[in-house]
């Protein structure tokens, strides 16, 4: 039941425990239950809402940062990862298989504002080799949402 | 003057066909015709997935035109198709056809299940059927000028079909029997022992068998092998299934016919002479559905199964007695505490609450009582229309 939850939660956040009972056909104190130990064990780290910046017009800015890291005995890659994502600014932090090791999304007021989070703080970790940022320029989808406004599509009201 | 007018409508009088003439509109029809005149419906009338087709599906339809994939193609359907049909059908039905001669790609089951009645009936053949029914079932006999019998299905067995009622409408010119499990309305499934039950009879009185599976990929419960992969069946029986319902593409018009050689063989004479073959963009949208397709068909049937939850939970709730419906999408529950007919009810609750459910009666006389729900809709509208229809009950 657990994995169904967590499907149907990661579809939507917001949907009440009785609803999801119904959808489950299940017990909603059941249900209740599973939730609490899915947050109590941090399978359930957070819930939060997919927005869509554009028209959210925050002014904030997003970039991407590959970062390439050497790894230290003991620790591997953990020990600097654990170090950058830290960070409030940064949003989000992979380690990815490729031409670089770390994989950053960084939130900041402006371009200077990233360029100086860049320069002053994530440079200088000890093991960080290099960075590359990519600046983004436009959000197309999001944790599986379109972020277009497609029109809804008619369908006939009876048919056999 | 009033001569030549005389003329004209005597001529008129009797230039239909007699047999197309007797023939009923569908109930739906007449009731499509109401529902349109009024605006924000919330409708659980649809006969559809609400999904759109699976994008993967979808892209590979625009990539087959980009290859310039806009030709006829054989009358039997692109091979590979077969070929991955045949695959599909061994697999998961658990009976092997031959792509080349055994199995037929046709404009939707519809055309498959037309073409099957017409290849097999000869005038006064009887045809026995389950009702309620989809609507195009005693039509198609009709049209075959062979005789329908309909097989009353009821609620108390959960619309499935009773072996012993079964052998009682058997008569020296009973020839096919169709079977369409999950069923549309009722949304009733058959069991292995059930199966086995009818094949029996099926091969003692020597009948042929369309099983009409479209629905097959939306069953709740464990999914029993189809009755063509039955001791004594292969041979007897047309299997007919496509990709509407289970791939959500009911506008690609994309089903098939898998059967013995001189069946297929008949069925793909009236094919080649009256369809000549499906649309080509389809059936390599069909190929994709097949080879990729599986992940969100899954996903869609647990949607369904959700919101089935739901829906019948729902319906009992609010003092609609609904069975529990273990395929398609339709629940079916009775409307008699209403103490309205069939056709009353669909109407008021238009009229009362701007709620669309289609009476019983649009699936043959036995549906009296009954109306039909499909939750291929969204949540929030199930639960907006149950909502509605509480109030309706009330009143």
């Amino acid at each position: 039941m657990k994995k169904k939850i967590l499907d149907i939660l990661k579809r939507n956040a917001r949907m009440e425990v009785a609803e999801i009972a119904g959808l489950l056909n299940a017990d909603p104190e059941a249900v209740a239950a599973a939730i609490h130990e899915l947050e109590a064990d941090n399978v359930i780290c957070g819930y939060h809402a997919v927005v869509n910046d554009e028209l959210a017009d925050d002014g904030m800015v997003r970039a991407l940062i590959e970062v390439k890291v050497s790894p230290q005995r003991d620790g591997g890659f953990d020990r600097a990862a654990m170090r950058i994502a830290r960070f409030p600014e940064v949003i989000n932090v992979y380690l990815v298989s490729g031409n670089y090791d770390l994989q950053l999304e960084v939130y900041g007021r402006s371009l200077q504002d990233i360029a100086n989070f860049v320069a002053a703080k994530l440079s200088t970790i000890d093991g960080v080799l290099s960075c590359s940022t990519l600046f983004m320029l436009k959000k197309y989808k999001e944790s599986g949402r379109l972020m277009t406004n497609e029109p809804e599509l008619e369908r006939i009201v009876v048919s056999p | 003057m009033s001569q030549n007018l005389n003329e004209s409508s005597s001529r008129r009088n009797g230039r239909i066909a007699k047999h197309i003439e007797v023939m009923p509109k569908s109930g739906i029809r007449e009731f499509f015709d109401l529902v349109t005149t009024v605006k924000d419906i919330v409708s659980l009338g649809v006969g559809e997935p609400d999904f759109v087709t699976p994008w993967t599906i979808r892209e590979h339809a625009i990539y087959s035109l980009e290859r310039g994939k806009t030709s006829y193609t054989s009358n039997m359907g692109l091979l590979p198709l077969r070929r991955a049909i045949c695959d599909y059908v061994a697999t998961d039905y658990k009976v092997e056809y031959n792509p080349v001669k055994e199995c037929l790609v046709t404009v939707g089951v519809s055309e498959a299940l037309d073409l099957a009645v017409r290849a097999l009936v000869d005038p006064g053949d009887e045809v026995i059927y389950t009702a309620p029914c989809y609507v195009s079932y005693p039509a198609e006999v009709t049209m075959a000028h062979g005789i329908p019998v309909p097989l009353e299905t009821r609620v108390e067995n959960n619309f499935a079909l009773d072996p012993a009622e079964l052998e009682a409408k058997i008569t020296p010119r009973t020839k096919l029997l169709m079977l369409n499990f999950p069923c549309n309305p009722t949304g009733a499934t058959l069991n292995l022992e059930q199966l086995k039950a009818i094949a029996r009879i099926a091969v003692k009185h020597d009948l042929i068998v369309i099983t009409d599976e479209i629905y097959s990929e939306l069953t709740y419960v464990d999914r029993a092998p189809s009755i063509a992969s039955l001791p004594g069946m292969r041979d007897r029986t047309v299997f007919l299934h496509g990709f509407s319902k289970a791939f959500a593409m009911t506008g690609f018009r994309i089903g098939y016919a898998c059967g013995p050689a001189d069946i297929i063989g008949a069925m793909m004479k009236i094919h080649q002479y009256s369809m000549l073959c499906a649309s080509i963009i389809s059936q390599e949208a069909a190929i994709d559905a097949l080879t990729h397709g599986r992940p969100d068909m899954l996903r869609m049937r647990e949607s369904y199964l959700e919101r089935r939850n739901v829906m019948v939970e729902g319906l009992n709730r609010i003092g609609l007695d609904c069975v529990v419906p273990n395929g398609a999408f339709y629940a079916f529950p009775s409307i008699r505490r209403s103490g309205l007919s069939s056709h009353e009810f669909a109407v008021e609750l238009v009229r009362d609450q701007k709620v669309a459910v289609v009476p019983g009666t649009a699936f043959g006389d036995c549906g009296e009582g009954f109306v039909r729900c499909c939750y291929a809709t969204s949540l929030p509208e199930i639960m907006l229309a149950l909502e509605r229809m509480e109030k309706f009950l009330e009143k």
